[in-house]
This record gives structure tokens, sequence and C-alpha cells, in this order.
């Protein structure tokens, strides 16, 4: 991708969300929407402003993404140890796997109450929520990705008398790759998720405790700013993640590489 | 050199893909083994190849039985199996140990002999399936393997493409000096190429003949002796019906029949 095509990607991709923000400001403006209900675009980002002016926007963001990427690295720590193991061995898979999809059938909200009895209302319970929110799209994208490596490219490792540890190192895991980066991509969606539950649950700091904040004082205005904050924060890390996967696999024949 | 005495193979699911094959391959010999499809042609290159282990008989290279996947036997398959995620160099040298610098300077030899050079930071997807292919030789020779099996390695290329690897292979094969097993269902380019003809026939398969090609090397594709042999080996295959025309041509092929039955039960026994 050159840099004139990505900045004609930026420009096409905003013109609707541009539209939606004219509009939504104009009937504003019209007094359609009531502003304790609806607030007004440039209201919204007033406030944001605001925050940001009294420095309590950065501690709020800071420490969202600070749970996020604890959570997140936990999980994927985990995923890819549970991943390798049930992956790569036939009898660990038949040992763990059905208890890992028991658990993954649990809606993870529903961990909620149990965390915060075990671990009161910590940093500990929420990251630990969030590792398990991020775990299971990982280790399930990690473990599919292992188990279908084509076997005509272990063989030609075989030819070459590869023992096992040269087979995973040099073809199973980069061949199962793709797959791990998708589960990664879908374990950091999910895991922003569960940072809301988590904050909304329990905090005295954090963008999801500004939606709480805003609810109990009636101030839409800093909903939808932490709403938008989100928005931004949860676009850029996916867009680090999938910088990473393009930087990771650009050897791949697919349709996106080719553009 | 490789020895096969009554080797068998069977499927788990009890399925037999070939019965009783024995054979000798002599050093520096081309071997096609000719077949229809389903008569275990590439079931018998990959017992040969160590890849499949359970099997009847004794295979052994130079006197000493085959254990495994041994290590001066190379593959070539019939798709060029590359790893996407590497570029034809590091490709080329994935089954090379030791010193980095030593195993690029190797590498690139071989894809200069391949006719791949100024290719080598260039990964699969930019290939076609000819230089892929070419890259899949470059890759097996590379470890200098005393037995190279090809598992009808020039299939999937269009007709062009192929006589110029086939050509290709041959200038390797002069240089390498290695024992070529070739499972093809082309007979021209197993006659092309081989010195001797297995045919195989029959479901499970069969050693039915064994075919000498006299015409003496570098061969040319239009050679009229080769397109006489091609003639009796669709016989033997069943391809095609004896014509009454041809009936002298079936009279020699079946005197040929009987002289290397001779040579094939006396091949048995020593």
């Amino acid at each position: 991708m050159t840099r004139s095509t990505r900045f004609t990607g930026i420009i096409l991709g905003g013109i609707f969300p541009l539209i939606l923000l004219v509009i939504w400001q104009v009937l504003c403006s019209l007094g359609v929407f009531q502003p304790y209900l609806l607030p007004s675009p440039l209201a919204v980002l007033d406030s944001i402003v605001e925050l940001a002016e009294d420095g309590s926007l950065w501690a709020h963001i800071g420490i969202t993404t600070y749970r996020i990427l604890l959570g997140f690295l936990l999980g994927v720590a985990l995923a890819i140890l549970f991943g390798c193991v049930v992956g790569f061995y036939p009898l660990a898979q038949r040992l763990l796997d059905p208890t890992l999809q028991a658990f993954r059938s649990i809606p993870s909200l529903a961990w909620v109450p149990l965390f915060l009895l075990w671990m009161g209302i910590t940093e500990t319970s929420k990251v630990t929520l969030i590792a398990v929110g991020v775990f299971f799209p990982t280790y399930l994208n990690l473990v599919s990705g292992i188990q279908g490596v084509d076997r005509k490219l272990i063989e030609v490792g075989k030819i070459y008398r590869f023992n096992n540890r040269q087979l995973i190192s040099r073809i199973i895991l980069p061949a199962s790759l793709p797959s791990f980066l998708v589960g990664l991509r879908g374990g950091l969606g999910v895991g922003w998720m569960f940072v809301v539950a988590a904050e909304l649950l329990g905090a005295s700091q954090g963008l999801g405790y500004l939606l709480v904040f805003g609810q109990n004082t009636t101030a839409p205005e800093i909903i939808l700013a932490s709403i938008v904050l989100f928005a931004v924060l949860g676009k850029v890390t996916d867009a680090l993640l999938a910088k990473l996967e393009w930087r990771a696999l650009h050897w791949q024949d697919s349709l996106v590489h080719k553009r | 050199m490789l020895t096969l005495e009554t080797v068998t193979r069977t499927f788990p699911n009890g399925k037999v893909a070939f019965r009783d094959l024995s054979f000798e391959a002599r050093p520096h010999e081309v071997i096609g083994i000719l077949g229809t499809s389903g008569c275990g042609k590439s079931s018998l290159l990959r017992v040969i190849a160590g890849l499949d282990s359970e099997y009847q008989g004794s295979i052994s290279i130079d006197q000493v039985p085959l254990q495994g996947i041994h290590e001066r036997v190379g593959v070539i398959f019939q798709e060029p199996r590359l790893m996407p995620w590497l570029n034809v160099i590091d490709n080329v040298s994935f089954g090379l140990r030791g010193d980095q610098d030593t195993i690029r300077k190797k590498a690139q030899n071989f894809l200069h002999l391949v006719g791949l050079k100024g290719f080598e930071r260039h990964y699969p997807k930019e290939l076609s399936g000819g230089m892929a292919q070419r890259v899949a030789i470059a890759r097996s020779l590379v470890t200098s393997p005393d037995i190279l099996l090809l598992d009808e390695p020039f299939s999937a290329l269009d007709a062009f493409t192929k006589m110029q690897l086939q050509d290709l292979l041959l200038q390797i094969w002069k240089k390498c000096q290695s024992t070529m097993l070739l499972v093809t269902h082309d007979i021209d380019e197993a006659l092309y190429l081989s010195d001797r003809l297995l045919i195989l026939r029959g479901q499970p398969g069969e050693l039915v003949e064994v075919v000498e090609v006299a015409e003496p090397r570098p061969r040319s594709r239009g050679s009229e002796r080769l397109a006489r042999q091609k003639q009796e080996i669709l016989q033997l295959l069943h391809l095609t019906e004896e014509k009454t025309g041809e009936m002298h041509d079936g009279a020699d092929i079946r005197e040929h029949h009987s002289a290397a039955r001779r040579e094939l039960s006396f091949k048995g026994l020593s």
C-alpha cells in the first residue's frame, strides 16, 4: 500500500461519519434533540477538551489502557501456553479441550460476581476478567491454526529429518501465525468489551467509570465523550495489531496483500 | 544401491496399495515407475522415502535395511511445497544445517543451477508454477541426496515448462550422479528420462514388466524407437487394443516380455 492510496483511503472512509456529524450538529442546533438527552457533537468535544484541560482525561485513558494491556498480555500468554499444549499433543487435547470448551460457553460476564467476591473491587479482579475474555478467541484460533497446518509442509520437514522441536519452530508455528493473529485481534476486541464491564462495576477512574459518572450526574456529553474515546482507542490498538499482521504476513497470497 | 524385496503396502483400512514389489536400483540409474492411476505408484515412493513405515517385505539402501527416513534420500513432490513465509533462498536452504554463510552459498549455487539467479528475495506467491518447482528441485538437491525420489514432479505444469524442466533434470542428473526414481503417468516423460521402466498395473498394483529403454542419450523427443516402445507400453497397460496391422510388433513385445521376466526372476533370486 502506498502513502497516497492510504491517504485516499482515510478520506473515503471519513466522508460518511463527517456527514453524520454535520447532520447531528444541525439537528441539535435546530432544537430537535433535547440537550439533556442528546447533546451536540460540539458539546461532546467541549467536554473532552475540558477533561483534558483539568488533566483527568489522561488519568482515565491511562488507567484503562493499563488494564487492558495487562489483561490482554495475561490472556494471550495463557492462550499460547494452553493453545500450544492442546494443539501439539492429541492426549492433551482430549484431556483439556472439553473442559475449556465448557468454560467458553459460560458468558464471561457471569464470572464478574465471583471475581468481585474473590478479589474485591481491585485491579486484580478487573485484569483477570479482561484476561478471561481475551483468552478464548486467542486460544481457539491458535489451536485451529496449529491443527490446520498443511500436512504436506510437515512432510517436507520430515524428509529433512527434523525433530519435533524443529518441526514446531520452523513449520508449525510460522504456518499457524495467520490464524493466531486473527485470534489476537478478536481477543483485543473482546478485551475492550470487558474493560467497560469491569469499570462499570466498580472503579474510581477509567473511561468506564466516566460512563457511570455521566449517568449519575445526568451529563450525556460525558457518556458520549467516553464512548468516542473508546472508539478511538479501540481503533488505534486494532490498527496497531493490523499493522503487525501486515508485517508478519506479507508473504500471504491473499487479496488484501495484492492491493 | 536401493533394493526392494517383495514389498507390500497395506493401508490401515486394509486396502492394499501394491503387492510383492521387488527391484534393484543401480547407482546413477534413472528408473521410471509407470502405471495407471490407483496402482500405488505414489504409495511406493512414500514407502521408500520413509514417510509410510507400515509395509511388509524389505527395503535396503546399500545393504542396510531402511529405518524411517534415510538421510541420503531426497524427495521432489508433485507440488512444490515451498514454505510460503520464506523467500526463495531460505526455502532452498531449508533442510541444511550448519554455518549460515556456507548454507547460503550452497543454496545460491543450486539456485543458479536451476536457472533462478536473481530471485533469491522473492516469495513463493510471486513465482509461477514452473519457477516454484525449480525452487523445489534446488531445495531437494542442495542436500546432495544419493537417491532422489520424484513423485510426478512435472504433472502440474504446462507442456513447454514441463519439457524445460525435464531437460533441466537431466542436466542436473549428469552433474549430481544421483539415482533417480521417477513416478509418472506420462509415458513420453518416462521414456525420455529413464534408463529402465517399471510398469505397474492393477489394484493393488503389481509389477507386470520391466522395460529397458535402449535409446542412447542425449535422446530426441521425436525418436522413432521411443515411439515404438511407447506403443508397447500402452499395450502392456491395456490402454490400446492389439490391431491386426501391428501383429509382428505384438510378437516382438511378447518376446520382450519373457526376456524381461527372466531378468526379473533372476534378480529376485540373487
